[in-house]
């Protein structure tokens, strides 16, 4: 570990913090309405599409709305991969993308999840990037901060006024899509191709090497979709190796851009919440929460990957990081990001639903990969997707308010609104959809041939790339033990509903909670009401975070990642 | 309450595939093709009026008189059409036994290191297998064999590889890195290639 890498992380650091509140501001704007610079366009979507964006939707309605599109979208993103050999902008000639991976692809992106079981460059065409998935990485994201915005409401609204309802999910949808992600996203793909991410429609180019050997470069419109990529906290490479190869992440700079698009919205939507529920100390404690978990992965990540393998030290690397070596562990890791920028990225892709990946995780140390994996299972809340973290974050706080009311024997309140029966169901609901849906399909993969066939390591590290493929399609991030061969059916379908239910097991209950505290009137605060801000709620958000993460998954944890580090300081091999 | 918003939900799709997935990155590239158009090609590189690659793409080199890029899994090695890593974990045989230790003890055979020193990136392949830089430890290890190779004194090439070596970006961001491929083209117009080692690539352009 360096200072240089503290500094880089420390500044990193800085800068999600610096923009909470600017682009927080903005997005309390956009979603109440008051932004309208693309009015027109606005207005031409809601006539054309017959939409009243001033109805206010029960959020039954609502939830209807968003899983009718999100069908509707899937559809066509199926139906375009399986007619990618027929359909333009394919100068490569890829062939259809096979049924199975077809619809893995067309789930995992339309919930956010860009998991991969194909390499972009030697599958995908133009048009599927572009059309596809780049179309996905921005309605995905939109749908996710609707949601957040609709559950905010939920909490903020008065229920002798709201009676249930969260707002209008199309008006929702398209403001934060033309307001938001659009424009931030043509800003930052610009950034990016200034430093060398490419932006053509050139067939691949075939060169001869200095050498004199033949190279074929692929091509392609990257930077456009990189950037929404990253803000979108989507995380779908345009290339096989993801934000590693050179074409979609040149340089430390483009590197630390990626970094903080991935962060900013979810980092700015606490600040939206504190001014929406007009808290703003509850909106800058649910921040912290979220930092000292991410602080605590990135320190744990860092320290492990700079100290190295010891057996690969065994074997003679010199892992004593300087500026003339870049030490610690180097497999699967990039010069020009080093140790410090592999181990951020991979915490902040994690943290964040994102899954692009600049070093490949299924090469870290024992300790260091765990890092990832834990992030993603406790439930994608460390500042996590765009939207679906602070829901997810919420989700916990309803569940802290009410342990906490348990503890000193009173009804439990969260900013007034008593949290009932009902809402402690759905919280439970959703809570449980996910641990169940990583923990069964990780067991049924790790005891059928099937499962076990598709294993790139031996020995625990084979069970922890099964767990991680599970953690990362139910937590919707898409990030992978990349190793794993996904492209079989036996993955292809059982990832492809792992994500589904990660994201829509999970959010009709999150909807069916927002709309019942819609219902409900605040009470009038006083000295018994549990406080949301301070320290004594923030440690307590954190302390339920990580144990029902770690009363969740710890059983499977031990048996991959740390009794592989165990292991590998015994110098085993596998 | 489904049926009635199933004209929206068909509607939406059609338009915002449209507007983000045409209009957006049809606009990006017009303006990148203006405003950086050599970035937004690939960053090719020419020696002699030929393209010899992309400044930000490593390429294999295997000749003593050339720096050797880092190990790579893309493919048979620097695929650009396959970029990959090795994906083996830390537990790995293959990796530990064959991979690592094949290639430290080559290098320690051949008197370049001594086993211990051996710098991380120099035995380790990269994420994407088309990491275009080495570390300026790894670069200098193999000064002796491209000056020898190349009949040149290994301190002047040694100023060469000093002055190739790209700091921090604005002296902070990320890791000193130095660009295999643009050192090496550095490297040919100055020394001169051994005689008989070909100095024009074949011209069999596809």
């Amino acid at each position: 570990m360096t200072t240089n890498g503290w500094l880089q992380i420390a500044f990193f650091s800085l800068c999600f913090l610096l923009v909470a509140k600017p682009l927080g501001i903005y997005l309390v704007r956009v979603f109440d309405g008051s932004v309208r610079w693309l009015a027109p366009v606005e207005r031409l979507l809601y006539r054309a599409a017959g939409v009243d964006p001033a109805e206010d939707q029960h959020w039954k309605r609502y939830a209807a709305g968003m899983l009718l599109f999100s069908a509707a979208s899937m559809l066509l993103t199926y139906v375009a991969l399986r007619l990618q050999h027929v359909l333009p902008l394919n100068p490569q000639e890829f062939a259809a993308v096979p049924d199975r991976q077809a619809f893995e692809t067309a789930a995992s992106f339309t919930t956010n999840t860009n998991w991969q079981s194909y390499g972009g460059e030697s599958t995908m065409s133009y048009l599927s990037q572009m059309m596809q998935l780049a179309f996905h990485n921005f309605i995905s994201a939109a749908v996710g901060i609707a949601l957040a915005v609709a559950l905010v409401r939920g909490i903020a609204r008065r229920g002798n006024e709201a009676r249930g309802r969260l707002g209008n999910f199309w008006a929702d949808l398209v403001r934060g899509t033309l307001y938001v992600l659009l424009p931030i996203s043509f800003i930052a793909a610009l950034l990016m191709v200034q430093q060398g991410v490419i932006q053509n429609f050139d067939p691949y180019l075939q060169v001869t090497t200095l050498e004199g050997g033949t190279q074929t470069l692929a091509m392609g419109p990257v930077a456009s979709q990189e950037a929404i990529k990253q803000l979108g906290t989507n995380g779908g490479g345009f290339f096989n190796a993801n934000a590693a190869h050179p074409f979609e992440n040149p340089t430390p700079w483009s590197n630390f851009l990626s970094m903080f698009l991935i962060f900013a919205i979810p980092s700015a939507l606490t600040w939206m919440l504190g001014r929406m529920v007009g808290n703003q100390r509850h909106g800058w404690a649910v921040w912290t929460a979220m930092f000292v978990l991410f602080a605590a992965g990135v320190t744990t990540a860092y320290w492990a990957e700079a100290r190295g393998n010891p057996i690969h030290v065994a074997r003679g690397i010199d892992v004593v990081t300087t500026d003339a070596n870049p030490g610690g562990n180097m497999e699967g890791k990039e010069v020009r990001y080093g140790i410090a920028n592999s181990a951020l990225y991979a915490v902040v892709t994690t943290d964040a639903s994102c899954g692009a990946v600049n070093s490949m995780h299924d090469s870290f140390t024992a300790l260091g990969g765990m890092v990832p994996l834990i992030n993603m299972q406790l439930g994608e809340v460390i500042f996590g997707g765009v939207g679906a973290g602070l829901y997810g974050m919420l989700v916990m706080v309803v569940l802290t308010v009410f342990i906490a009311g348990l503890m000193v024997g009173r009804t439990p309140e969260y900013l007034g609104k008593k949290i009932q029966a009902r809402e402690v169901q759905m919280t439970m609901l959703y809570v449980l959809a996910a641990a169940a849906s990583i923990l069964v399909f990780t067991a049924i993969s790790s005891v059928h041939p099937l499962g076990l066939a598709g294993r790139n390591n031996a020995g625990p590290h084979g069970l922890s790339e099964i767990l991680y493929a599970f953690s990362s399609t139910t937590g919707n991030n898409g990030s992978a033990f990349a190793g794993l061969t996904g492209s079989t059916y036996w993955y292809n379908t059982q990832l492809g509903l792992a994500t589904l239910i990660g994201r829509f097991m999970l959010i009709v209950p999150m909807l069916a909670l927002a709309g019942f505290l819609a219902e409900k009137n605040p009470g009038t605060e006083n000295a018994g009401s549990f406080p949301v801000s301070g320290p004594l709620f923030i440690t307590l958000l954190v302390g339920v975070v990580i144990i029902v993460g770690a009363l969740t998954f710890f059983p499977a944890l031990s048996l991959g990642p740390i009794v592989e580090h165990l292991q590998m300081g015994a110098g085993r091999l596998f | 309450m489904l049926r009635k918003q199933l004209r929206p939900a068909i509607v939406m799709t059609l338009l915002l595939c449209v507007i983000t997935g045409l209009a957006y990155p049809g606009l990006v590239t017009g303006i990148a093709q203006v405003l950086f158009p050599r970035q937004a090609n690939g960053s090719l590189v020419e020696v002699g009026g030929r393209v010899v690659g992309s400044e930000i793409i490593g390429q294999p080199f295997t000749q003593a008189w050339y720096f050797h890029p880092r190990p790579s899994a893309a493919g048979a090695g620097y695929d650009a059409t396959a970029s990959a890593g090795t994906n083996k974990g830390p537990t790995d045989t293959k990796l530990a036994d064959t991979l690592i230790a094949g290639r430290v003890d080559s290098l320690v055979a051949a008197g370049v290191v001594t086993k211990g020193q051996v710098p991380a990136d120099m035995v380790t392949a990269s994420a994407s297998g088309l990491d275009p830089h080495i570390s300026p430890a790894n670069a200098r290890l193999q000064v002796t064999r491209v000056a020898q190779a190349r009949n040149a004194d290994p301190a002047a090439v040694q100023q060469l590889v000093d002055a190739r070596t790209e700091g921090r970006q604005f002296g902070f961001f990320g890791e000193p890195r130095v660009n295999v491929l643009m050192l090496n083209i550095a490297l040919d117009s100055l020394f001169p290639r051994p005689a008989g080692a070909g100095a024009t690539p074949p011209a069999t352009q596809p």
